[in-house]
């Protein structure tokens, strides 16, 4: 079959090299950016049809400049340059009043009463916490943002260890800090523990060395596991229990973004290593554990967290033996726990999922165990791929602390609201300017959160390139 | 006369490197493994080769338990698989296998890949497992590699990376699934010298490949299956020149003629 003839002479050999050129002004630096982000899509005039469409987008683009700079520039007059900063003369409520209502401000002023947030600061953020014992939850608060620093900030050296003490330490201290330690327990009961702790530790070693049997030798983990558990509660009671001549602060008297944090925090540091246990449980091939982790897990997410702090308040003590009682904060702290875990196994279960089942089969062919495999191959890729979820988790719980007013606890939003009752204060923007500065710290809370996981996610992305 | 063939027995016994007796596996109720017998021999180079579906794959992979079988016994270097997972990691840590899609480890560095499991299953110190890894990566030819990430390297790297991941274990056996089946027609040539290589150093390996130039080249036996069942177990020069079975005839011509 004959072929189609081509052409003699190739007219598209180059001969001699291309140059390389600078790229266009619409392509590189500052102009580049400006034309790809704003104007290109507004700048085409080459036929009617995109004329009037690069007309609309510019009139759009012009509606919208114009609403938000009106309405940042409203929220900026309301919060500074039109607010009260201070008061001087020690006059309160009069200080916002307007001369109408019988102060000295211009009649039709509508601004922040910042006064009257500094006069109730304290109670913000601190709740009815004796204002002596002040300096413990200074302490606390400082070494925690020092330590969190430390773990978070990459170049600094030793931040494994400064992770294990801000896990381990950290939270011992704080409890003491906080309610003064000194708990009652009997000193005999924590020792019985520590010894038989010590006890499960040992049968686990021996069940490990096959000194116990085969039937042992499956069950050695858990023992082990068990026994530093209950050695390290014990531990940590008897420590709890040492009187360091601290006054004791009842947590009834904590309360404003003290309570936030609290709760927050321990929510949050709780929620994801139980919430991959629970992932991990559902996934499971056993079916007792896989089953039991769904009925959890389901329980947990199918309630609204109202109901549980309510019951964990009000109903728990009903059912508990009389005599039997434990601290209100500690229940909610558990309530919110659990309920976060809940939500933190299912992200943590979509990441996963999205690992491909070659890195398992890797895993098992070089001869990890389960627990190697989980911990060293597929965990820190699911949770790679699951930071945005997880971090939308943890915001989620610290909005959600606010809840705990509903049973009798101040969180910052709470004890905000009670303040604005304070009729010395009491002026038209009082609670606005209330609103205002308990949602600039949330705000400042979660968009630190959310600007950390986009620069965790970043980074990651780029020493991981798939 | 007695004594003797007791003490040929023992000495077969001690060369065995696998030995598969009455081997039957089902998917849900698909036959995909039907009655394997198949003994291999240390330093044994075998090459399984069939249509695709045939149960090559889960052969090899029942050799390591990354696949269960139901009936059947089958014994690695004396070893018995069964469900204790103490055989398990025994098996797997004289095994090494090497897959068709890599299955390298993407957050870690090409050496973090080779050490990992000296390190965690050998118990190894990390510096003795980074020698040991350097070394298997100067032999597949990519030690520049070392601390680049997988997804910087072309296919053909990947995979000599995941043959130095599995060689750091110092694996008495090499299972190789499809070695070459996804990469790229130029990358193929490296992979399949590095296993040339590996041949020649007297490593026992099973090769489920359709590099049919390979297997005449560095197989011992060559075997055929298909539906499951092994029909055909030659050397590879009578394999090719003078197949048996039919199936073979027809396999061999669509895959050599064209």
């Amino acid at each position: 079959m004959a072929k189609t003839p081509i052409a003699k002479t190739p007219e598209f050999v180059r001969t001699e090299e291309a140059p390389l050129l600078p790229p266009p002004a619409t392509e590189a630096g500052i102009t580049g950016w400006l034309w790809h982000n704003i104007f290109e899509s507004m700048a085409d005039f080459n036929s009617p049809l995109a004329a009037i469409r690069s007309l609309f987008m510019i009139l759009f683009s012009l509606i919208l400049v114009y609403v938000f700079g009106t309405q940042i520039y409203g929220l900026l007059d309301f919060a500074i340059f039109s607010a009260v900063f201070a008061d001087p003369e020690g006059v309160k409520r009069q200080a916002c009043w307007t001369v109408q209502q019988g102060g000295s401000l211009p009649d039709g002023w509508h601004a922040a009463c910042w006064p009257f947030v500094v006069a109730k600061q304290k109670f913000a953020l601190f709740g009815p916490f004796p204002s002596k014992e002040l300096w413990r939850i200074y302490l606390a608060l400082f070494a925690g943002a020092a330590g969190l620093a430390w773990v978070l900030i990459e170049r600094l050296p030793f931040r494994r260890q400064a992770g294990l003490l801000m896990l381990t330490v950290y939270p011992l201290a704080t409890f003491i800090l906080l309610t003064g330690g000194n708990i009652e327990v009997a000193m005999t009961q924590v020792a019985i523990w520590f010894v038989f702790g010590l006890a499960l530790i040992t049968i686990g070693r021996l069940g490990n060395a096959g000194r116990l049997g085969p039937v042992m030798n499956e069950f050695a983990g858990i023992f082990a596991g068990a026994g530093w558990l209950v050695v390290a509660f014990s531990t940590v009671a008897a420590i709890a229990a040492f009187d360091f001549n601290l006054e004791p602060v009842d947590t009834g008297d904590w309360g404003g973004l003290l309570i936030t944090l609290v709760v927050a925090v321990t929510g949050i540091v709780a929620s994801l290593p139980l919430g991959i246990i629970l992932a991990l449980g559902r996934r499971s091939d056993m079916p007792v554990i896989s089953v039991l982790c769904t009925i959890f897990i389901e329980f947990w997410r199918g309630v609204p967290l109202i109901t549980v702090l309510f019951m964990a308040s009000v109903m728990l003590p009903l059912f508990l033996p009389a005599g039997v009682n434990f601290d209100n904060l500690l229940r909610a702290l558990i309530g919110v726990m659990l309920f976060s875990a809940a939500y933190m196994a299912e992200v943590v279960r979509g990441g996963l999922q999205a690992i491909d089942k070659g890195q398992y089969e890797g895993a098992d062919a070089v001869g990890l165990s389960y627990w190697q495999k989980m911990r060293l191959i597929i965990l820190p890729q699911a949770l790679t791929h699951v930071i945005p979820g997880i971090v939308n988790t943890f915001i989620g719980l610290f909005k959600d602390t606010t809840l705990v007013s509903i049973v009798g606890i101040f969180d910052l939003l709470g004890a905000g609201q009670s303040a604005i009752a304070d009729a010395a204060w009491s002026t038209p923007v009082q609670a606005i300017t209330m609103y205002l500065y308990v949602g600039i710290i949330f705000f400042v809370f979660c968009f630190g959160m959310s600007r950390y996981s986009i620069y965790m996610e970043n980074k990651l992305s780029k020493s991981r390139r798939h | 006369m007695a004594q003797n063939t007791s003490k040929n027995a023992q000495i077969d016994a001690d060369d065995i490197m696998i030995s598969m007796k009455g081997v039957n596996k089902w998917f849900g109720s698909f036959h995909v493994l039907r009655d394997i017998n198949l003994t291999v021999y240390k330093g044994e180079r075998i090459v399984i080769c069939g249509p695709s579906g045939s149960g090559k794959s889960t052969l090899i992979r029942c050799l390591n338990r990354l696949e269960e079988h139901q009936a059947g016994d089958i014994t690695v270097q004396g070893i018995t698989l069964n469900n204790d997972l103490k055989n398990i990691d025994e098996i797997r840590r004289e095994v090494g296998m090497v897959f068709q899609h890599f299955n390298l480890f993407p957050h870690l560095s090409i050496l973090e890949n080779c050490t990992l499991a000296p390190i965690w299953v050998r118990r190894m110190p990390k510096a003795r497992a980074e020698e040991i890894a350097m070394h298997y990566l100067e032999r597949v030819k990519i030690p520049e590699q070392a601390l680049k990430y997988p997804g910087q390297l072309s296919g053909g790297q990947q995979q000599r990376v995941a043959i130095a991941r599995a060689l750091c274990m110092e694996p008495k056996l090499m299972l190789f699934d499809e070695p070459t089946s996804a990469l790229d027609p130029e990358m193929i040539k490296e992979v399949l010298d590095t296993m040339v290589g590996l041949a020649e150093d007297g490593m026992s390996m099973i090769c489920v490949t359709h590099e049919m130039g390979f297997a005449r080249k560095v197989a011992n036996r060559v075997i055929f299956m298909d539906e499951g069942q092994i029909i055909e177990e030659k050397d590879p020069e009578s394999f090719f020149n003078n197949p048996e079975n039919d199936r073979t005839k027809l396999f061999l011509s669509q895959i050599l003629d064209h």
